[in-house]
């Protein structure tokens, strides 16, 4: 059994493309090319000399010796928060932009949240010199203001969602509908692996190098490619999806999903979707979401911004579905704490989606000799706002 | 034999009329569609509101929340149309996304369709193979028609599939866009009315997206069977409420 996709699009029972008929011409044309162009040698190169000299790959393994004292087991931190813009959102769209320019698109559009996604989407369009639209919800507009202006000094133009919530998914929803209008010259950057097929392979796809690096780098400081766990925050999941990858079916790694409880899960403030999601379909995808009896969408809420999604890729709804993960739910308090103690005792300062994940230590015994990879998926300065609220610092 | 396709005998141009369920108030769905019938339209498509209508423009989505905020589901439409088939007789069509039917349970709602008397659905998130492959024989079971839409982008071979796969019409979308967002027709929309005419399908084709007024349903029934009107009318009713309709109805025929 593999936990990876098949050949129709779907990772066990999760994920196709339930789309609209509007849709269907561009979603087919990225499913029909996507794997070839990928495969392209051209492509691999313009692609890894773009991670290497542009990104900065590859990134860092660190072991974290005080943060593995204090919990006494062996603790590694993947550092994409070294990545230029600052997390790894960048790996996805230096991909995205070198397959819209082979497919001869000449327009791009992204959805935002808390504008991470729509920076790195506003960077690869700058560096290319191509138009780029970027959709975010008028509230996110209002609480992400740093990075709105980051994406416009990169060119970019900024629309805002002014439908339902007015945040992420509304924005996913505008971003879909402009697509639907400009079908034939225009190529949508989804940030996450969520959306139809084939949109999560392929943003797993350009992620994976992140996994692709830990076997190589874990070899060489501990004599093994295989750490005893594997820990990521999951929002759509993209950094986890990356850190997953070439482990996915190599079940002598285990798995461990975090995602934001929020206020608690019970609390009715919340994003973790494995417990209170069901299976239903978001954004053109078959995955868990959160929703009412009635099938309407609702409204997550997490500290983390890019926790903050009411559904969750279709590759981890089925590596919870089958186990093959576990799913921990971290609150707002336990990761603030967590990011907090990270800066303390590594001098890194991380992204409240990441601080998520570094809360597992506190939830979770390891033992001494347990070597656990910890994707630190963001640098922490696009958060600083909600750390000075949070500690009155 | 189902309404629609009796419908879908008679020789004229049909006009069919889309509204959201429980808008303007949430007790308004069956004097709209009672409305609607008296002033003469042929067909009616009843929205069933969704949190997150991505093939919809922002009329039909603000409608949508309003009437989600209203507290309109699927059990409450259904109650709504118990008793439906006592006053109204033309062919009745449920439009709306999947993932509520999903919730509600396929069958279930499919079977709920048939008691009320429905007599169609439009799912636009609904793929074909998907419909193929898992849910043809429970609408079919219940003697409902699935509808399919196809774009100016569509292929050929995709529109022949889809026509060996619908047994009532084919809701042709008329330009690659959210609903609400055209206004008029140019050649371009003509030449592919006239395109997908000459394609002979042995389904009929009823025109939606970007008709609001009697210049673009003539021209968009010049070659096909019919057309619908959606953003027009839901704006008619925020305007006017409920009790004017055959006015708006006049200004189309």
């Amino acid at each position: 059994m593999s936990y990876n996709i098949n050949e129709k699009g779907y990772y066990g029972e999760f994920g196709g493309a339930y789309i609209p008929e509007m849709l269907y011409p561009n979603v087919e044309e990225l499913r029909q090319n996507y794997l070839k162009i990928m495969a392209e040698p051209s492509f691999q190169e313009e692609f890894n000399a773009l991670l290497k000299d542009y990104v900065g790959r590859p990134s860092p393994l660190y072991f974290a010796k005080r943060l593995s004292e204090k919990y006494n087991t062996k603790i590694y931190l993947k550092r994409e928060d070294l990545n230029h813009t600052g997390a790894h959102k960048i790996n996805n769209t230096i991909g995205q932009i070198l397959m819209a320019k082979r497919l001869g698109k000449n327009r791009i559009i992204a959805e935002t949240g808390a504008g991470q996604h729509g920076v790195a989407t506003a960077t690869v369009c700058a560096l290319m010199g191509i138009e780029c639209i970027v959709y975010m919800g008028e509230i996110d507009i209002a609480r992400q203001a740093p990075n709105v202006a980051r994406m416009k000094m990169l060119g970019a133009t900024v629309v805002p969602a002014l439908s339902g919530s007015r945040t992420l998914k509304d924005a996913t929803n505008e971003a879909i509908r402009d697509w639907i209008n400009n079908p034939v010259d225009t190529h949508y950057i989804i940030g996450s692996v969520v959306g139809p097929h084939p949109y999560p392979d392929m943003v797993a796809k350009f992620q994976a190098v992140v996994s692709e690096e830990i076997k190589r780098q874990l070899l060489e400081k501990e004599g093994t490619e295989n750490p005893n766990y594997l820990v990521a925050c999951v929002g759509g999941g993209s950094n986890a999806a990356g850190t997953y990858y070439h482990y996915l079916d190599n079940e002598a790694v285990n798995i461990i999903a975090i995602e934001a409880a929020g206020h608690g899960i019970d609390s009715g403030e919340s994003a973790a979707t494995s417990v209170l999601g069901k299976e239903g379909i978001i954004h053109g995808s078959k995955t868990l979401l959160m929703q009412t009896k009635d099938g309407q969408i609702t409204e997550p809420y997490s500290i983390s911004a890019g926790l903050d999604y009411p559904g969750v890729g279709p590759m981890h709804a089925n590596l919870y579905k089958t186990g093959r993960a576990e799913f921990i739910a971290i609150t707002d308090d336990d990761a603030m704490k967590a990011g907090l103690d990270l800066c303390k005792l590594e001098g890194i300062i991380p992204a409240i989606e990441s601080s998520h994940a570094l809360a597992v230590f506190e939830h979770k015994t390891f033992k001494p000799d347990d070597i656990v990879v910890l994707n630190l998926s963001g640098r922490g300065d696009k958060d600083l706002q909600n750390y000075i609220d949070y500690f009155k610092l | 034999m189902n309404r629609i396709n009796q419908k879908l005998e008679e020789d004229k141009k049909l006009l069919s009329i889309y509204f959201t369920a429980g808008y303007p108030n949430i007790n308004d769905t069956v004097s709209v569609i009672e409305n609607l019938e008296k002033s003469g339209i042929d067909m009616i498509e009843i929205g069933l509101p969704f949190s997150d209508p991505l093939a919809d423009g922002p009329t039909i989505q603000a409608s949508s929340t309003k009437a989600l905020h209203n507290g309109m589901t699927s059990e409450r439409l259904f109650e709504q149309l118990k008793d439906i088939r006592n006053t109204v007789s033309i062919p009745l069509i449920i439009m709306g996304y999947f993932n509520p039917m999903l919730q509600y349970g396929v069958e279930a709602f499919c079977k709920k369709c048939q008691e009320v008397g429905i007599d169609g659905l439009i799912i636009p998130d609904l793929p074909v193979d998907v419909y193929h492959d898992n849910y043809k024989s429970i609408f079919e079971k219940y003697g409902l028609i699935n509808v399919f839409l196809i774009t100016p982008q569509t292929s050929e071979e995709r529109i022949r599939y889809i026509d060996s796969i619908s047994n009532g019409f084919i809701y042709m979308v008329s330009s690659a866009s959210v609903t609400g967002s055209q206004s008029g027709f140019g050649d371009i929309q003509t030449k592919y009315f006239k395109r997908i005419a000459d394609l002979n399908l042995k389904n009929p084709q009823i025109v939606g997206f970007g008709i609001s007024n009697n210049e673009t349903f003539t021209q968009a029934t010049k070659y096909a069977k019919g057309a619908i009107i959606g953003s027009a009318f839901v704006k008619h009713l925020t305007n006017s409420g409920i009790d004017n309709i055959d006015d708006f109805v006049a200004t189309i025929l």
